[in-house]
């Protein structure tokens, strides 16, 4: 079977985010004064092909800590499988 | 006296930029550069190692990300932990943080702007492979090109760092005064270099490879290479 999941990778909370900073600072001049904690990350797709889905999930799991975020300053979570098309 | 000269191995990653630069700066003192390529799982003999600066794999994910999976990067591991002394130049540095053999890791810069210029940097310890035989504060000017050399690390992590004396090199000012202004990326206590606990790996994200020919400039990078050199030469002789 093959499931496509969807990883979401996330500066640690405390952690500066000079990109979130400039996307928050140029709001206003969109006439949006009322935005706070703008924070950037990433959105990663992929479909893995597997026997079920908890052996996929727990491989995903696997690949966003190890290459698809940094522990050092990210957090990750690996939101719910769906059935590929085949 | 050796009967050779120390052979410093670079790593060539696609994307590399300072590999020439680097091979040139250690052949400028006294040094055998050796190119080395990250598809191969060989450093052909070579008593030190260097991870150049630039943008292996474009940068993609995280800088240094996909680079320290690079074959080659295992025989790195290898070597650093024979004791082989290994130094991470900026890209490097990002690399030697990715793969764990560093601790910290490197983002974006604190101002968002890519900041290219001269820096003075001072000596924090002589425990490393590039300031051994330097002065503690002694004072080196360096130049820094990169968007992401913002030093942070984990609470523990940072206490461990700057409670063990793993910080090698502070942005400063001229006078060896560390402060704000000086801190050109906004790395947490302006630290440009760090070491790992047994001192073989460091890495840095100024450039010395670009600071060792008096005719293009300052020549602050002489003496951390020559002390890489050294470090090299003493497993030559051992």
């Amino acid at each position: 079977m093959r499931y496509t999941f969807e990883v979401l990778v996330r500066l640690k909370p405390g952690l500066l985010d000079p990109q979130g900073k400039a996307v928050e600072g140029s709001l206003p001049a969109l006439g949006w004064t009322n935005v706070s904690g703008v924070r950037v990350g990433k959105h990663v797709a992929l479909t893995v092909e597997a026997a079920d889905e908890a052996s996929a999930k727990a491989q995903v799991e696997e690949m966003a800590e190890r290459l698809l975020s940094n522990p050092v300053i990210e957090e990750f979570q690996v939101l719910a499988a769906q059935a590929a098309a085949p | 006296m050796n009967e050779r000269a120390p052979r410093i191995g670079v790593v060539t990653f696609p994307g590399s930029l300072d590999d020439r630069d680097a091979l040139r700066a250690v052949r400028l003192m006294g040094g055998d550069g050796v190119p080395l390529w990250h598809g191969e799982r060989d450093l052909h003999g070579v008593d030190g190692v260097v991870l150049p600066g630039g943008f292996s794999y474009g940068d993609y994910l995280r800088t240094g990300a996909i680079a320290r999976f690079a074959p080659v990067m295992e025989e790195v591991r290898g070597f650093a932990e024979a004791g082989g002394p290994v130094l991470g130049i900026c890209n490097g540095f990002q690399i030697l943080c990715e793969a764990g053999l560093l601790p910290g890791a490197l983002i974006r810069n604190r101002g968002l702007r890519f900041v290219c210029r001269w820096v003075h940097v001072r000596v924090e310890t002589t425990l490393s492979p590039i300031t051994a035989g330097l002065v503690p504060g002694e004072v080196l000017r360096v130049p820094v090109k990169h968007g992401e050399g913002q030093f942070v690390a984990r609470e523990d992590d940072l206490r461990r760092i700057q409670g063990e004396g793993l910080v090698v090199l502070r942005y400063c000012g001229p006078d060896g005064s560390v402060g704000d202004d000086h801190n050109v990326n906004g790395s947490t206590a302006a630290i440009a270099g760090v070491r790992n606990d047994a001192g073989n790996v460091v890495g840095l994200m100024p450039h010395p490879e670009h600071a060792v020919d008096p005719d293009l400039g300052p020549t602050g990078g002489q003496p951390m290479l020559a002390a890489l050199l050294e470090a090299a030469l003493a497993r030559v002789s051992a």
